[in-house]
């Protein structure tokens, strides 16, 4: 089977709102979030989406 | 040379003349040119031979000689499956890909073509050896009407009615119009496709155009011919920055979202009036209505 779609990571300031199963990447800031989703996006050739709880989450599509 | 002679070769030159004229290498940079080129004359020029032969062997009656045309039909499809394959392998390389409706569209054309240069050869040399040189002539300028008529497909602008409309974020989600695009995340990211997006919307002028406009094949021909008359601003890995066509349930309109390396508002509605409806995207549902109130 080919996955279309997948998270690759999360990155978040808020431990208990993140998933259990995804690579999951604490920040302190909300500028830290940004960088980080960022960076994992230019590393994992995903899409940095931002969840309405502010969570980041990198897909690839 | 015997009285056949020269009505083949006028059928002949008439055809590849036709075929020549056929040729659009415009800024879809297709057929390749040189080399694709040369092909598609070569085998232009074996289709008018074929059909500038047709009549002489009828004359000559030879009836089983006409059966070299089904080797043309043959032939003229494995054109087709040279074309799809090709393009097929390339567009994995693209930023931008055609998608698989386009490149079906292109290579049925290509084989289409030969098929047209067949009839005009066929038509041109009928008319000579039937008549004299001036009917030949007549002829071959009356098969030239008929193969530009069926040869230049529907363009987009004759179903749809297209508008700049302007790019915008809600949140995280990307908006052309009302239409929701994607969901972009990171700041940085929404500031840079503030500035170098352009959005348009497409509204179909009646019910068929909405159907095919919301084909799949159809959209991504839009965003292929955009990308290459406008330039893209995206590489490989940056899935962010693709160019992406999303569709209003209410009104079937679609809103095209794309973000060109040369900003020209008017040139990029130019180019998608300019984009060929695909033969595979037509739809018509309200002449199955019609069909389906007289029966009953």
């Amino acid at each position: 089977m080919k996955i279309e779609k997948a998270i690759l990571a999360t990155v978040t300031h808020s431990i208990s709102k993140a998933p259990v199963g995804a690579n999951v990447f604490v920040c302190e800031s909300e500028e830290e979030m940004n960088k980080v989703a960022a960076d994992l996006e230019a590393i994992l050739d995903g899409i940095a989406h931002k969840l309405s709880n502010g969570v980041y989450i990198i897909v690839k599509h | 040379m015997n009285e056949y002679t020269i009505p083949i070769l006028f059928g002949v030159i008439a055809g590849t003349l036709a075929r020549i004229y056929m040729f659009r290498t415009d800024y879809r940079q297709y057929p390749t040119y040189p080399h694709g080129m040369i092909i598609h004359l070569a085998l232009g020029f074996i289709a008018a031979s074929l059909g500038a032969l047709v009549v002489p062997s009828i004359m000559e009656q030879e009836f089983t000689a006409v059966t070299f045309l089904t080797l043309a039909a043959s032939q003229f499809r494995e054109v087709r499956n040279m074309e799809r394959k090709t393009l097929t392998e390339m567009d994995s390389l693209e930023l931008v890909p055609r998608g698989a409706s386009y490149i079906e569209g292109i290579a049925v054309t290509f084989e289409g073509r030969n098929y047209l240069v067949i009839f005009i050869s066929f038509v041109t040399s009928f008319a000579y050896l039937a008549l004299n040189v001036w009917a030949g002539l007549i002829a071959a300028f009356l098969a030239f009407l008929v193969a530009k008529k069926y040869m230049t497909g529907s363009k987009l602008g004759k179903i749809a009615n297209i508008e700049q409309k302007e790019v915008r974020f809600d949140g995280a989600g990307l908006y052309v119009d009302n239409i929701y695009i994607m969901n972009i995340g990171i700041p940085a990211r929404q500031k840079e496709i503030l500035q170098h997006g352009l959005g348009f919307t497409i509204s179909p002028k009646n019910f068929d155009a909405r159907m095919t406009i919301g084909n799949l094949g159809q959209r991504q021909a839009i965003l292929h011919d955009l990308a290459i008359s406008m330039g893209v601003y995206r590489d490989s890995g940056t899935p962010a920055l693709v160019p992406l066509i999303k569709r209003d349930l209410d009104d079937g309109r679609i809103g095209v979202f794309i973000l060109p390396q040369n900003k020209n508002v008017d040139l990029a509605m130019k180019v998608i009036s300019q984009v060929p409806t695909l033969e595979n995207a037509i739809r018509m549902p309200t002449e199955t209505k019609k069909k389906g109130s007289d029966e009953s």
